[in-house]
C-alpha cells in the first residue's frame, strides 16, 4: 500500500499520480466465434435493422438550403444596415467616424461633410458624404454597432453576400441605407 | 410419379414472343426506377432525402445517370484482352435476362401461362444461368490487365464457391416438400401454407446467399468501392460500367423473384386471378426493400468472415435443414 492511500502522511514528492487514479476494469464482450457468437451476431444484425428502420420512420432532417433557410437568432450579426429617422427622414449617421475607428478590420471608410441649412441630410451638424463598408474585409464583429452613438448602423440578419467580383462587395451608403430584402428567417421563441 | 412441369402444354409462337417482350418491358421499366428508389430509400434511412433534383421527386435521375454514362468514352486499357474485355459486361446481362424467363408471374389463364417458360428443371436452370453471370465478372476482371481488377475477380471467385453450395441446399428443402423442380408446380403446392413457414431456415440461408450472389452489402467484397475501387470494374467506363450496375439490380430482382416464388407463395394472394402478377410484384418488391434495408444497415464483411459464414455456419445449417426436411417428408 502506498503512502497516498493511507491519507495521513501524504508526501507529494514521492506520490505517483497513478495512486490517485481509480482503475476501472475494462468491460469486455464475450469471445467472438462459435455458436454463441453467431447467435449474437444475428441478434445484433436485427438490432441494427431496427435502428435504421427507426431512422426511416423519423423522416429526413435536411434543410433544402436555397429554397429553405436555416433560421437565425435575433442577435445574429449579418450584413450592416444604415438607418434614417422615421419621422423626419433624416439620416441618423452624423459622420463621426467612430465606427471606422472601432473597426478591427479597418473596412469602414467615412468622409464627413457639413450640413447645409435648408438641405439637411442628417440630424446633426455634419453628415457622411461617403460611407463605405468593404464586406470582403468585414469580420462581422459588430463593434461598429456598439461604437455608434446614434444607433445609425446596426447589423442585419442577411448572410448571403457572395458575389462574382470583389469590387461589388464594397457597399456604398445608398446600398446600406436601402431597405434590404430581408431573406433570412428568424428563429421563433424557444427554437 | 413426380409432378413434373407440364411438358404437354404448348403455346403458339407469337404468344411466346409477346410474353418475352412484355416481361422484358416490365423488368427494364422497373430497373431504372429501382436505382432511384434505392438511392432515395438509403437517403431516408440516413435522415436525408436522396436525389430529388432531376424531374418531379427526382424520378428522372436514372435518365440523367444513363445519359451521362453513355456520353462517356468507352475506355479500354492498352494491355487488356479486347474480346474478353468487351464480353465481360455482356455475359452477366445475358445471364440476368435468361433468368427472368423462369420467374412465374401467374398461373395459366386463358391458355397463356403468365411466365416466360416453365422449364421442368426450374431451379437448376436458375443456378446454371446464374453461374454464367460470374464468368462475366471473372473475365472482366482478368482481361482488364490490371492488378486491382484481377484481385476483385479473385475475390468474386472465392465468394462464389463459399455460398453457392449452401444456396442450392437451402432450396433443396423446398424442392423436397413440393416434389418438383418446376417453379410453377412449387407455387401450386403452396396453396395451403407458404414454404417460408416450414422452411424458414432455408429462406434465411437463401437470402443470405442471395446477398452474396448479387454482390450486395454486406457481401459486396468483389466491388468494395471503398478499398478495391469497384474491384473487377475498375478499368471499365461508360455504359460498360453501367451494364455491370444494371446487372446488379437485375440480379436483385431475379433473386427476389425466385425467393418470392419458392418461399412466399409466388402469385398467390387474395382477389381475382388477374391480380396474380401484381401480388408477385408486390412480394418481389418487398424482398427488394429488404435488400436495400440491409444495405443501409450492415457494414461490409471481411473476406475471411464471408468464408467462415459460408462454410462453417450456412453449409452445416443448410445440410441439417435438408436432412430434417427429408426425414419429415418421408415420415409424414
Amino acid at each position: 500500500m502506498s503512502a497516498a492511500q493511507d491519507g495521513n502522511d501524504f508526501d507529494p514528492r514521492t506520490a505517483s499520480y497513478l495512486d490517485s487514479i481509480e482503475v476501472v476494469e475494462v468491460q469486455r464482450g464475450p469471445e467472438p466465434g462459435g455458436l454463441g457468437g453467431a447467435y449474437r451476431a444475428f441478434g445484433e444484425t436485427l438490432r441494427g435493422l431496427k435502428t435504421t428502420m427507426a431512422r426511416l420512420i423519423e423522416g429526413p432532417l435536411t434543410i433544402e438550403y436555397p429554397e429553405e433557410k436555416t433560421p437565425v437568432y435575433p442577435r445574429f450579426r449579418g450584413r450592416h444596415k444604415l438607418h434614417k429617422f422615421e419621422d423626419t427622414g433624416l439620416e441618423k449617421c452624423v459622420g463621426c467616424s467612430l465606427c471606422a475607428a472601432a473597426c478591427p478590420a479597418d473596412c469602414i471608410r467615412v468622409v464627413a461633410a457639413e450640413n447645409i441649412p435648408g438641405d439637411r441630410v442628417s440630424a446633426g451638424e455634419r453628415y457622411a458624404a461617403v460611407y463605405e463598408i468593404n464586406l470582403s474585409r468585414c469580420i462581422f464583429c459588430g463593434y461598429c454597432e456598439i461604437a455608434c452613438p446614434f444607433d445609425a448602423i446596426t447589423m442585419g440578419h442577411d448572410y448571403e453576400m457572395a458575389d462574382y467580383d470583389r469590387r461589388d462587395l464594397i457597399f456604398t451608403k445608398e446600398m446600406l441605407l436601402a431597405e434590404p430584402v430581408e431573406r433570412t428567417p428568424l428563429k421563433s421563441e424557444g427554437e | 410419379m413426380l409432378p413434373l412441369a407440364d411438358t404437354q402444354f404448348a403455346e403458339a409462337t407469337w404468344i411466346m414472343v409477346v410474353k418475352s417482350i412484355v416481361i422484358f418491358a416490365v423488368v427494364f421499366g422497373i430497373l431504372p426506377i429501382l436505382t432511384v428508389v434505392e438511392r432515395k430509400l438509403i437517403g431516408r434511412f440516413q435522415h436525408r432525402y436522396g436525389p430529388n433534383r432531376v424531374g418531379p421527386y427526382g424520378l428522372l435521375q436514372p435518365l440523367a445517370d444513363v445519359g451521362k454514362l453513355i456520353s462517356k468514352e468507352s475506355f479500354r486499357p492498352e494491355n487488356a484482352t479486347q474480346t474478353l474485355f468487351i464480353l465481360g459486361p455482356l455475359l452477366p446481362v445475358l445471364a440476368g435476362v435468361l433468368s427472368l424467363a423462369i420467374i412465374p408471374w401467374g398461373d395459366v389463364q386463358g391458355g397463356v401461362g403468365f411466365y416466360g417458360i416453365d422449364v421442368p428443371i426450374g431451379i437448376l436452370y436458375f443456378f446454371a444461368v446464374g453461374s454464367i453471370a460470374f464468368y462475366g465478372l471473372l473475365l472482366g476482371g482478368w482481361s482488364s490487365g490490371s492488378k486491382y481488377s484481377l484481385l476483385g475477380a479473385m475475390r468474386s471467385a472465392a465468394q462464389l464457391i463459399s455460398y453457392e453450395v449452401s444456396m442450392g441446399l437451402a432450396l433443396l428443402g423446398v424442392v423436397m416438400m413440393s416434389g418438383s423442380l418446376s417453379l410453377v408446380s412449387i407455387v401450386h403446392s403452396q396453396g395451403e401454407m407458404w414454404f417460408i413457414v416450414p422452411q424458414i431456415v432455408g429462406f434465411v440461408i437463401f437470402m443470405l446467399a442471395g446477398f452474396a450472389e448479387t454482390n450486395r452489402t454486406p457481401f459486396d467484397m468483389p466491388e468494395a468501392d471503398a478499398e478495391l475501387v469497384q474491384g473487377f470494374m475498375t478499368e471499365y467506363g461508360g455504359m460498360r460500367f453501367g451494364s455491370f450496375l444494371l446487372v446488379e439490380y437485375m440480379e436483385i430482382l431475379v433473386v427476389s423473384g425466385i425467393a418470392a416464388a419458392m418461399f412466399l407463395g409466388g402469385w398467390m394472394g387474395p382477389g381475382p386471378s388477374f391480380l396474380d402478377p401484381i401480388w408477385m410484384l408486390v412480394k418481389m418488391l418487398a424482398l427488394v426493400f429488404l435488400f436495400i434495408w440491409v444495405r443501409a444497415t450492415l457494414p461490409r464483411l471481411r473476406y475471411d468472415q464471408l468464408m467462415t459464414l459460408g462454410w462453417k455456419v450456412l453449409l452445416p445449417l443448410a445440410t441439417l435443414n435438408v436432412l430434417v426436411t427429408a426425414i419429415l417428408v418421408v415420415v409424414l
